[in-house]
């Protein structure tokens, strides 16, 4: 086949396995960055539009344009242009860039309400069919939850949970287009219903006769879609272009078709390097036309847009979409997966300048080349953003063709799937643990009745026994109304295409998630080390706390207190594995907040480590900011030490420094960032954000928005442009620590 | 029995105190009394809290692969390190022997021959000079600068490689005159590595008040910029480094 020319002979042609079409093709690059090609003036212009029309969308208070009458499907809207003389890659999620499109099979409420907010209408024929005719995962989970659900989150001690928005966190293995082209897809899961037609009709085969009927669907659509724009898919991509363009069509589709919580891209640079390899060697591409090839790429992948509402915003603020794309890492034979192509995907930082997307993510090992290593860590000094994870950790876990879904979540692409499941807030529990579960805030009986604690000082082993207890039950009514809230997705908001790019049989995970832990490992720690006192009001609920004397707090490094996180951890995920999932899947866990720390600590009242009812929470895995007093590397010991085994949806740590406190000069900081990395890692820490700038910078961009529109700061597991978070998160991530040094 | 010291804090990630990632260790008590000191909780020899060499050596080995990677180690600062000679000195023993590298910031205000053994074991000196002249380092430190020419002096005879650092205090340090007199002075130290000339900050000034001091310099202004840049011409032209030749 000519598409195929010049590649392996492998078994990758006979099975659909870009696995090993990867591994037996591409090319390890440990070269420097002195190949990198600069904008071509295309990209220029069109980055300048495009720029234009981003600075009137914040003035526009966030939404530029919304389509209130066409529900997105993949083929619903004809296709649009940025400025179609400038754009190598095209397509857009509708008709106009940054028209946002209505997705209401996740909850028409969703949509009526941003609509609202925005200063739209909904289309009244669109409100009619979704509420009269055509049932909603929204309203399918209401109709489904139990009243013990409800109180929980209603409490705030589940939160956040994907049961009005759509749950994203699916990767779809978008190579799969380009390499084998829509057709052969379609065989391969026609070939797949066969296969399922089997002597008896029960529960799980219908469904997967109907979801894999629904998949090849999604592929015909595609194809039309990419039709509409002068493209014929059906086939395999001959050339790097083609291969470019082929895969953002199914990325695009899958954006078209879900307003997914995460829409992750996947890992797609070194695949896409076999193809620019190719071409540079036949001599039909330039290194210029290669990089602006994904210089473009990169431009529409930063213009993904989803209609959200402001209360989302509050959890995920900023608008992300997180269009995850893994970079680097090694392969099982011990060859780095690092290629050209990985650098020219970082570069494009330096082309368009900083964004938050594509949420750029790195896969660090100890062995990765030298240079990449110094390459990353000059990105990330000059831009802040680019998050790392630990391949060393993952690859004995997942192999070497994982993604990471939104943040931190690893999974296997095209092999593996997770059921989101948001977080539940253990600072909570620990105050449920002391007042008989009853919310310290409503005075409301949260869990079911038992004897509060009513000692003048809160003693250490009693208090665990109770949140023992309520950990327990937290486990359980979280899992139940994570089993409806996937049960009604895979039924009313079901992922076609992306799922139509994964393998038959797929691995799925129950993504569970703690937040506040170093809320509740602190005030567990001063329980043990000093002596609290519960201050009760008029109905005995324990609504403040007196702290005498000292206590060992996390993020010093210290095993007296580091200890208790580890074993809370591995406690609530044992509690978790107990629980009976929703189509089999394996409850995993994450320490990751993204914004929504503010929203639960907001939640929750005064704790016994001292921290006062409505201030927010650490980040993900943070230490308490302040609290940490024996410098950066103590702070990063301690979260380190909580075990992956035991959270393998990912555990965030978000590391701020100042310039001059990570090196006198440029040289300097990079040796540094490059063996801070490779310590944490070697310390087995899963994940870290890096922001490096000046805290005089935010401030001055919180008074001065308009200066800085590409100011990006990473917050746990995902970047963000800064003028779009809210006062109250911008203030929280300047509060929190900086590492400034003197 | 491991001998004991007294120590003020730690910090695990230092990068400005010498080559690298550095753990830096700051030392409780100083002999000067210097006016713009961002340490002043380090002054008084019997505060802080008391620390075995055993203790540190054992906190520092757990961070020996981030020190070791980047080329880092350990820097005793303060305070004054070689107001505890012995314990400094036992501590970088211990320190070279994990194969990581001493850095010690130090005033010079000490006898030579207290701090020979000392500087058996030290990489680096660090060595901190307040002023030129000797009535405004009195005024700014409250000693003279005998002691610490001749350590200079003394550190030059072994070879030892020092960094000089000097801080710019509008109106009681950047004198051109003094600077140039500085700059035609260091000129004859061949193992000088680098001249750091730095900006005055004062966001040690709260330590002062909340010990119950007034802060000496309230109301002196830091220097901008352009104003540490011309200081840096100065040794500049005298073909002083004041940059660090990488590698």
């Amino acid at each position: 086949m000519y598409a195929w020319r010049g590649f392996s002979d492998g078994h990758w042609r006979t099975e659909i396995d870009v696995r090993e079409f990867i591994q037996q093709n591409y090319k390890p690059y440990e070269g420097d960055d002195a190949f990198l090609a600069g904008p071509s003036e295309r990209t220029k212009k069109l980055w300048e539009k495009t720029s234009r029309l981003l600075q009137e969308e914040t003035k526009r208070g966030g939404t530029l344009d919304i389509d209130t009458k066409t529900v997105s499907t993949i083929t619903s809207h004809a296709p649009g242009y940025i400025e179609k003389d400038l754009e190598v890659i095209v397509g857009l999620q509708t008709d106009e860039p940054l028209k946002r499109a209505i997705m209401p099979f996740g909850g028409i409420r969703m949509v009526k309400n941003a609509c609202d907010a925005y200063g739209y209408k909904l289309d009244p024929e669109v409100e009619k069919v979704f509420n009269e005719y055509r049932k909603t995962h929204n309203q399918g989970v209401f109709d489904a939850y139990t009243p013990e659900i409800r109180r929980a989150r209603s409490a705030g001690i589940i939160t956040g949970l994907p049961d009005a928005y759509g749950r994203g966190r699916i990767i779809g293995d978008y190579r799969r287009v380009p390499l084998y082209g829509v057709d052969r897809l379609i065989e391969d899961k026609k070939r797949q219903m066969a296969l399922l037609e089997t002597a008896w009709m029960e529960d799980e085969i219908i469904r997967q006769r109907e979801e894999t009927t629904e998949q090849i669907n999604a592929l015909e659509a595609l194809k039309v879609m990419a039709q509409s724009y002068g493209y014929d898919i059906s086939r395999p991509a001959r050339n790097a272009f083609e291969a470019v363009q082929w895969l953002y069509f199914a990325f695009l589709g899958a954006v078209k078709e879900q307003n997914g919580a995460a829409m992750s891209l996947g890992r797609v640079s070194t695949f896409l390097d076999i193809y620019i390899e190719r071409d540079l060697a036949e001599g039909t591409i330039t290194e210029e036309e290669a990089q602006e090839l994904i210089d473009q790429f990169v431009i529409k992948l930063r213009l993904v847009r989803f209609l959200r509402t402001p209360e989302y915003n509050e959890l995920f603020s900023g608008d992300p979409t997180w269009v995850s794309e893994a970079i680097g890492g090694m392969g099982l034979d011990g060859r780095t997966l690092v290629t050209k192509n990985s650098f020219r995907f970082l570069h494009t930082l330096t082309n368009l300048g900083p964004a938050p997307e594509p949420n750029m993510t790195v896969l660090w090992s100890q062995a990765l080349p030298e240079n990449f290593k110094k390459f990353c860590a000059k990105m990330s000094i000059q831009t802040s953003s680019i998050q790392y994870e630990n391949d060393d950790l993952m690859r004995p876990m997942w192999g070497d063709d994982y993604s990471i879904a939104c943040c931190v979540s690893a999974m296997r692409t095209g092999k593996q799937m997770q059921f989101f499941g948001a977080r539940a807030n253990l600072a909570k529990a620990l105050l449920y643990a002391i007042n008989g579960g009853r919310d310290e805030i409503s005075g409301v009986q949260v869990t079911p009745q038992f004897k509060p604690i009513t000692s003048e000082y809160l003693d250490y082993d009693e208090v665990m026994e109770r949140f023992d207890q309520v950990m327990e039950w937290l486990a359980r009514v979280y899992i139940n109304a994570l089993n409806i809230i996937h049960y009604m997705h895979d039924k009313y908001c079901y992922e076609a295409l992306e799922m139509a790019l994964h393998d038959m049989e797929i691995l799925r995970t129950m993504a569970c998630g703690i937040a506040g832990l170093s809320v509740v490992v602190d005030s567990l720690s001063a329980i043990k080390y000093a002596k609290v006192k519960p201050i009760r009001n008029g109905e005995g609920l324990a609504v403040d706390f007196e702290i005498e004397g000292e206590f060992p707090m996390f993020g010093n490094n210290d095993d007296r207190v580091d200890q208790i996180a580890v074993d809370l951890v591995e406690n609530f995920m044992r509690k978790l594995r107990k629980q009976k999932t929703y189509r089999n899947s394996i409850p995993t866990l994450s320490i990751l907040t993204i914004t929504s720390n503010v929203v639960y600590g907001k939640k929750t009242g005064n704790t016994p480590d001292g921290r006062k009812a409505g201030e927010p929470f650490a980040p993900g895995a943070n230490p308490m900011h302040g609290r940490d007093k024996k410098g950066a590397i103590a702070s990063l010991s301690s979260v380190a030490k909580l075990p992956y085994r035991y959270a393998e949806d990912g555990i965030s740590y978000t590391f701020s420094i100042v310039p001059k406190a990570l090196g006198r000069d440029l040289d300097s900081r990079i040796n540094n960032l490059v063996a801070l990395l490779d310590g944490y890692f070697h310390k087995k820490g899963h994940h870290m954000n890096v922001n490096v700038f000046e805290r005089e910078t935010l401030l001055d961009a919180m008074e001065h928005p308009e200066k800085y529109p590409q100011l990006t700061i990473r917050v746990s597991g995902y970047a963000v442009n800064f003028i779009k978070l809210t006062r109250e998160q911008q203030e929280d991530v300047i509060r929190r620590t900086f590492f400034e040094g003197v | 029995m491991s001998i004991k010291g007294r120590i003020h804090s730690i910090e695990t990630m230092g990068t400005v105190d010498g080559p690298g990632i550095r753990y830096v260790v700051f030392m409780q008590g100083c002999p000067l009394r210097c006016i713009f000191c961002h340490n002043r909780d380090a002054w008084d020899p019997k505060g802080g809290r008391e620390a075995t060499v055993d203790e540190l050596v054992e906190d520092i080995n757990k961070y020996r692969y981030f020190l070791q990677r980047s080329g880092g180690g350990v820097t005793a600062t303060g305070g004054e390190p070689v107001l505890q000679a012995e314990f400094t000195k036992e501590l970088f023993t211990k320190v070279k022997e994990m194969g990581l590298n001493t850095a010690m910031d130090t005033s010079g205000f000490v006898d030579v021959d207290q701090v020979e053994d000392l500087l058996k074991v030290t990489d680096l000196v660090l060595l901190s000079i307040k002023h030129v002249v000797e009535e405004k380092h009195r005024e700014i430190t409250g000693v003279g600068t005998r002691k610490i020419l001749a350590f200079l002096n003394h550190l030059r005879e072994i070879g030892k490689p020092v960094w000089i650092r000097y801080v710019i205090i509008p109106g009681y340090t950047d004198d051109p005159k003094d600077l140039e007199r500085l700059a035609i002075m260091l000129k004859d130290y061949n193992n000088i590595e680098l001249v750091e000339i730095l900006p005055y900050h004062d966001m040690g000034a709260y330590k002062w008040e909340e010990l119950g001091y007034e802060y000496p310099l309230k109301g002196v202004p830091v220097p901008t910029s352009e104003e540490v840049d011309k200081a840096k011409e100065v040794f500049a032209k005298h073909g002083l480094p004041i940059e660090l030749k990488n590698n």
